[in-house]
């Protein structure tokens, strides 16, 4: 805080303006926006192996992998992405302290009663008695996974569609030169598989930006809490006071995932252009003629 | 209360009609069955009416885009950009806090006073913000789909004298609509799931009245188990999902009937679309 916001009621104008952008609250608000990113950061790469993970075992000679594989790629097409994202957190939580409950508390008294979940307070997640920052780190949690698995399950999509789409005969040359199944999987399947994935990851990724508000459901403090919470008409009870502002919070919401899909596509763009170079391709036999 | 009875009192109970009082104790699978399936109603209620208006918006943008007057295609780039660029969760929070702030007494123009407090329903505001939303997802596909129109099938048509609106009506447009059509599944069924953030996000659900993942959540807060409600959420998503491939199949059937060998499968991939 500035020095010379000690008393903002003697402000007017510009000054005012500037103290109230710079309150302790608001530097929460602006926190919350590296909480989105870090969402996205850590969202991203688990997504993906949770994809690669299901496009993999859809890929399976086991005949039940193969079925839960196809089971969780095929989960996402007729519901929701919201339905999971407010199941997911609550059916993990609801899990993991049952599973506690059998370990940690004596007395086997039933889980579920009437219309309560009830455990012991041995067996709360987290523990009642743990600091607010392991609450608000056990809520981001939650919702890191509820986003891998939808996004988990989108990406397993794509991802079998991109090895399914690597010529047979890139493969056959491999096994041709003696390689084993893992070894033609390693070295030509999924360093060829990319060319073709990049197009759909790069939606899944604008769709995965375009998910994160959906945060503020789960109960995490992010943008679109801040932005209601600081928007809302404030007294002349509080230090600044303000009518209703919500409007200019969020179009300022927009604004940044505005930012965020113009700089993606921009990214994107560049990455296609890489990854094509030097493939049986379209988009590849044009950079080839471009530089001959 | 048996079955019956909860089916005559709360299969409506969403758009107002029946019992008030949702049930407080005591929840059995039928009342949860019977009060999902009414919300149910709004669900099909924001996208058909959404993909009915946006179908035609969409084919006006699309053109907009694809024509050579900067005039009209920088607006329709900026309005596609604008509204696939930001979530629809965003848009509707923005929209409803726009709507709030038009005066409750409504606007004079020409000594007439237009209202505006229906807007801020539900029913009015939620439903264009989804139409244009799924007016500039489609305008990109359509406008994808008009660029791949081969290059034959337009000479032809100027072989055979035809232009302006005759040429469009009898060759442009049905060619380009044969070839979004896989595409656009893809997006009636995006924006059908995405007619549960509705009630989620700014817009209140007036005494009540909530579409089907409104009173699943309901359901799963009161009784506290997640177990039962979202899977019968997720069931009737997952049946009228393939009522609406079903549908969309026919009329992909239809556009591609001239051609000749078998009519592909239409082949949903959701990753694709959004």
């Amino acid at each position: 805080m500035l020095s010379q916001c000690s008393d903002p009621a003697a402000l007017e104008g510009v000054p005012w303006l500037m103290c109230y952008l710079t309150s302790g609250k608001h530097m929460l608000f602006y926190a919350s926006f590296g909480t989105v990113l870090l969402l996205l950061a850590i969202t991203a790469p688990v997504a993906l192996l949770f994809g690669f993970g299901g496009a993999m075992a859809s890929r399976s000679r086991i005949l039940p992998l193969r079925w839960l594989g196809r089971l969780y790629t095929s989960m996402v097409r007729g519901v929701p992405d919201i339905i999971f994202f407010l199941f997911v957190p609550i059916a993990l939580d609801q899990g993991l302290e049952w599973l506690r409950h059998q370990y940690l508390c004596d007395g086997d008294a039933p889980v579920r009663q009437g219309n309560d979940f009830v455990v012991c307070a041995a067996a709360k997640l987290p523990l009642s008695t743990s600091p607010q920052w392991i609450h608000e780190a056990y809520g981001f949690a939650l919702a890191v996974v509820a986003f891998a698995v939808v996004f988990g399950a989108f990406a397993a999509n794509v991802l079998y569609g991109a090895m399914q789409a690597v010529p047979r005969a890139q493969l056959e040359t491999a096994e041709a030169y003696g390689m084993n199944a893992r070894q033609v999987s390693r070295r030509v399947l999924i360093p060829q598989m990319w060319t073709y994935a990049i197009p759909g990851l790069s939606n899944l990724w604008m769709i995965l930006i375009k998910a994160t508000p959906l945060l503020f459901l789960l109960g995490v403090e992010d943008i679109v809490y801040w932005a209601r919470e600081l928007g809302g008409a404030k007294t002349s009870a509080f230090t600044y006071p303000h009518p209703d502002w919500r409007i200019y919070y969020f179009l300022a919401i927009l604004v940044f995932y505005l930012l965020m899909t113009w700089i993606s596509e921009t990214v994107i763009a560049r990455l296609t252009r890489r990854l094509s170079a030097g493939q049986a391709t379209m988009g590849g036999e044009a950079m080839r003629k471009e530089a001959a | 209360m048996t079955c019956a009875e909860t089916i005559t009192n709360y299969a409506l109970r969403s758009i107002g009609i029946g019992e008030r009082l949702l049930p407080r104790t005591d929840f059995d699978l039928c009342q949860q069955i019977t009060l999902i399936g009414s919300g149910l109603i709004w669900n099909l209620y924001f996208a058909s009416l959404a993909l009915f208006f946006g179908f035609f918006f969409a084919t006006g943008i699309a053109m907009a885009k694809a024509s050579g007057n900067a005039f009209l295609r920088r607006p329709a780039d900026a309005f596609i950009f604008l509204f696939r660029g930001s979530p629809l969760f965003i848009q509707f929070f923005l929209a409803y806090e726009a709507l709030v702030l038009l005066p409750r007494a409504g606007i004079d123009v020409f000594g007439m006073t237009v209202a505006t407090s229906w807007l801020t329903k539900a029913w009015a505001g939620a439903l264009i913000v989804l139409i244009l939303n799924t007016t500039a997802y489609s305008a990109q596909i359509f406008h994808g789909a008009l660029m791949s129109v081969p290059k034959g099938d337009l000479e032809a048509a100027d072989a055979y004298g035809l232009a302006g609106w005759t040429k469009f009506r009898r060759v442009v447009w049905p060619t380009m609509l044969r070839l979004a059509w896989p595409s656009y599944t893809n997006e009636a069924i995006f924006l059908f799931h995405a007619t549960t953030l509705v009630f989620f996000s700014g817009f209140p659900a007036f005494q009540q009245r909530g579409d089907s993942l409104y009173y699943a959540t309901y359901f799963a807060d009161k009784t506290f188990n997640p177990f039962v409600a979202y899977p019968i959420v997720a069931g009737y998503f997952v049946l009228f999902t393939l009522i609406l491939i079903g549908l969309f199949g026919m009329v992909n059937r239809r556009l591609n009937q001239h051609l000749p060998g078998a009519v592909k499968r239409l082949k949903y991939r959701p990753q694709l679309v959004r």
